[in-house]
């Protein structure tokens, strides 16, 4: 499958990536190349074949819904680029 | 004192041939002295380093040592560090400084090892030459012209070049198997779930494990005694009984069935290499083993099943470097989008984006049926074909890679025949087995790496053969040239 440069300026908006208006070009070229490659996939008859998720089929292991975990909130705000009275800060996002 | 095992500095710590402080000191100094000509480590606290090798020679003189008491090892930059940088080999992870310990660090810690730094590693994981680290590449002990593999390519390049006794890394789709196979030393990515994820930092987390990197299989299988084992602190970690690894390395090969898969000796296979792979094939036999030949029918499939199925569980992973609660964030950003947008785009580096868009791309409305859905199906038929074989064999066995190292810069512009590179490796990450690289001879004095893969959790057996193997043979001892003439 071919993918256009409009695609890959789309699917860069979802992944919240910046690319810059000259690399565009190129991250199309090396994108398409390995979509092509993938494509293989699209040969291998797969009816009925029920998807892999984990390699060994484990599902979920859980454990009681109970509080183990100490707040370290002081810890992780500690390597944050920027906090203030315990909040993370962003630039304003409503006005 | 460097071309000694683990197994053997062991003894020399417990005979008091030489103190944890000396051993220590000795390595750093080794680190500080060669290091410039590897790349090999992104951090190393000499400081934190001595001081745990002082408090490891204390246990040891009160004779209350842990398995691994005074061995000072290596760990891949992907492993968190309590207080100590873990950068991920990327620019986005360059500030950030962990508030806890990955459980793989905390049982090193418990078993009395002695950390002597980080290593470098390709950006997330995501690499097989190690050059798309955001520190530079890392060059192979063997030939410095040459990449040491990746994406475990500085814990590699760190134990080749005598710089560490052993060193852990993480094996996505080859990164264990690979640069050991490039080095020239023994490396094991064992079954998934078998050791913790906690604290690694994702990249597919379907895939990735971590797993021992050292000189031979015996000492492989001290460090996943130490490694191994079930964390309830990690969902998808394995409950499934561990094993003394060190007990059965001796057991006999008689009766053996090794397998060989058609698809990992034909069209591709560099022909030296594949001469080597014969010759330690015919050591198996001569021990009593059988040969089997074997068919893994969707081998073709395995590279595009792992280029959606990795980056599409990479975007997912990835999407949690947003510039606001650690790592880099873009200098002034005039809005949320903008932080966000700018972050990743100057945070990330080339390859990894490249990641995130094709998985984003894969998961998207509208093509997820016809990529994602497609490739865990087929991810299922390849397993499948595994399975199939270990009805008539005890292990498969086969090339680690196509053919030995290749030179620094010679696939960067490229990057699908780039993901050539992990075409014998990627299989036995999709179907979750165990799976060794060891030491089986030279091309052009450049290493080459015989892969064994066993059933789930039989990594016992993999370090038996492979133990057996080094008894007979010499190439987990080899060093290479400017280290034996003592220019390195």
């Amino acid at each position: 499958m071919s993918i256009e440069q409009n695609e890959i300026t789309k699917i860069a908006e979802l992944a919240r990536i910046r690319i810059a208006g000259e690399e565009i070009g190129q991250v199309t070229e090396r994108i398409a190349e390995i979509l092509q490659m993938v494509d293989q996939l699209q040969a291998v008859d797969t009816t009925n074949v029920e998807p892999m998720a984990n390699p060994l089929d484990a599902t979920q292991q859980l454990r009681p819904d109970v509080v183990t975990e100490k707040n370290r909130r002081e810890a992780f705000q500690a390597i944050a680029p920027a906090v203030e009275n315990g909040l993370y800060l962003v630039p304003k996002v409503i006005e | 004192m460097y071309t000694k095992s683990v197994a053997q500095l062991i003894e020399g710590l417990r005979g008091r041939e030489f103190s944890s402080a000396e051993l220590t000191r000795g390595y750093l100094d080794r680190i500080a002295a060669l290091d410039s000509q590897y790349n090999s480590f992104i951090s190393v606290d000499e400081n934190a380093a001595m001081a745990a090798a002082t408090a490891a020679d204390e246990r040891l003189a009160s004779g209350d040592a842990a398995a691994l008491t005074g061995i000072p090892i290596a760990h891949k930059d992907i492993f968190c560090t309590d207080g100590m940088r873990t950068s991920c080999g990327s620019r986005m992870l360059d500030n950030f400084v962990p508030p806890y310990d990955a459980t793989v660090i905390q049982r090193f810690k418990t078993a009395g090892a002695v950390m002597l730094g980080k290593t470098n590693m390709d950006e997330f994981a995501m690499g097989s030459s190690n050059e798309s680290s955001f520190y530079g590449p890392a060059y192979n002990p063997w030939d410095t012209k040459l990449v040491p593999g990746g994406s475990s390519g500085g814990s590699a390049a760190a134990v080749a070049g005598l710089l560490a006794p052993a060193a852990t890394g993480t094996d996505t789709g080859g990164s264990i198997r690979q640069p050991a196979a490039f080095c020239g030393i023994t490396g094991l990515k064992p079954t998934y779930g078998r050791v913790s994820r906690l604290g690694m930092v994702a990249f597919a987390s379907s895939l990735d494990q971590a797993g021992p990197m050292a000189h031979s299989a015996e000492d492989c299988a001290l460090l996943l005694n130490a490694m191994a084992g079930h964390d309830p602190l990690d969902s998808t970690s394995s409950n499934t009984a561990t094993e003394d690894y060190c007990a059965t390395l001796n057991n006999s090969l008689e009766g053996l069935r090794i397998g060989l898969p058609a698809e990992y000796f034909g069209e591709g296979l560099d022909s030296t290499t594949g001469e080597c792979i014969s010759g330690a094939l015919r050591e198996l036999e001569a021990q009593g083993a059988t040969l089997v030949n074997v068919s893994l029918p969707h081998s073709a499939l395995t590279i595009p099943t792992y280029y959606i199925i990795a980056p599409a569980e990479a975007s997912t992973n990835l999407s949690r470097f947003d510039g606001v609660r650690y790592g880099y964030r873009c200098d002034d950003p005039v809005d949320l989008h903008d932080l966000y947008t700018r972050t990743r785009g100057q945070g990330f580096g080339d390859e990894v984006k490249r990641r995130i868009l094709v998985g984003t791309y894969a998961l998207s409305a509208g093509y997820y049926d016809a990529y994602y859905k497609k490739a865990q199906q087929v991810r299922r038929l390849i397993k499948q074909d595994f399975m199939d074989c270990f009805e008539q064999v005890d292990i498969i066995a086969g090339p680690t890679t196509p053919g030995p190292a290749f030179a620094v810069g010679a696939k960067t512009n490229d990057p699908v025949s780039m993901y050539l590179e992990d075409v014998y490796t990627l299989a036995v990450n999709l179907a979750g087995l165990p799976g060794m690289s060891v030491p089986a001879g030279f091309v052009d004095n450049k290493p080459v790496g015989l892969q064994l893969i066993g059933r789930h959790f039989d990594e016992s057996r993999l370090l038996n053969v492979a133990h057996r193997f080094q008894q007979a043979t010499d190439w987990h001892l080899r060093t290479p040239d400017a280290i034996a003439r003592g220019v390195a």
